[in-house]
């Protein structure tokens, strides 16, 4: 129950500064990632405070021995650069720019009830799903 | 000056979303990899399945918790028709499945932890999103 509040409350407070920061507008994003056009650097300043803040925070909770609600701390361990990240991360870009949607902001501007958004999630759930598959099997 | 105000604060607050979530479960909370892991053909189970399912309805919420405040959701209209939402939600999903992670995991949360993996994928997404909505918007 402690995790399922906590993770309600943390989603909530995602979503909130999603919105306020401006990602649930795929104009501003696209704004964003248009070097060449009129560029708003505005979601610029998303990403550099969340990481300030984020690297500050991530140094005191990781500095306990281990969360309050599990028994250790579950931390991606991989350095190596393979070609799956690689591809990936230009096909999530290619995506990205194509409409203006991450995924988080995705699922909060679901909200909203626009149909064209369900549809793109949809579709993003059918990708995510295809290559769980394909790796499965693999 | 006053435009990147609330980018700023929105920018904190994704922030204390993640320090909450590593500090009580320890995690890292991407947002690709969550709603990833309720999917076939393995969706996470039992307790597991519990806190995504609730991370992703507070996700909702957010919006709504902003309108309840200063009277505007945030959310914007699409700027693209029917059948390039569903093509860009594709490659998307393709995308942070394949390069575990989007700009939650790998951005925010990977940045910190000064992950050489997350530095390559955020370098690389950046780099084909600017080139994307170049080709798009100056090109086609």
């Amino acid at each position: 129950m402690a995790r399922t509040i906590t993770a309600l409350v943390a989603g909530l407070i995602f979503g909130l500064g999603l919105a306020l920061a401006g990602m649930t507008d795929p104009a501003k994003v696209i704004g964003f990632l248009d070097l060449a056009g009129a560029w708003n650097p505005a979601l610029a300043f998303v990403m550099g405070a969340g990481v300030i803040v984020t690297f500050i925070g991530y140094r005191l909770v990781l500095a306990r021995p281990k969360p309050v609600l599990e028994a250790k701390f579950q931390i991606p361990t991989r350095t190596d650069i393979d070609a799956p990240l690689v591809v990936g991360a230009a096909l999530f870009g290619i995506g990205w720019g194509l409409a203006g949607y991450c995924p988080g902001p995705a699922l909060s501007s679901l909200i909203a009830g626009n149909g064209e958004v369900f549809a793109l999630v949809g579709a993003m759930i059918a990708g995510m799903i295809t290559v769980r598959v394909i790796r499965a099997r693999g | 000056m006053e435009q990147f105000i609330s980018p700023t604060i929105g920018g904190a607050l994704i922030a204390l979303s993640a320090i909450l979530m590593m500090g009580m479960m320890g995690r890292i909370t991407g947002i690709s990899g969550i709603l990833g892991t309720l999917l076939p053909p393995a969706p996470a189970r039992g307790g597991e399945a519990v806190w995504r399912i609730a991370f992703i309805a507070g996700l909702l919420g957010g919006p709504l918790l902003l309108q309840a405040v200063t009277g505007e959701s945030g959310i914007g209209a699409p700027v693209v028709g029917l059948p390039m939402m569903i093509v860009a939600g594709f490659i998307v999903g393709v995308g942070t499945a394949l390069g575990s992670g989007c700009t939650s995991g790998h951005g925010i949360c990977g940045l910190s932890r000064l992950s050489k993996r997350s530095f390559v994928a955020v370098g690389t997404f950046m780099a084909t999103g600017v080139a994307t909505v170049f080709v798009v918007r100056h090109l086609l």
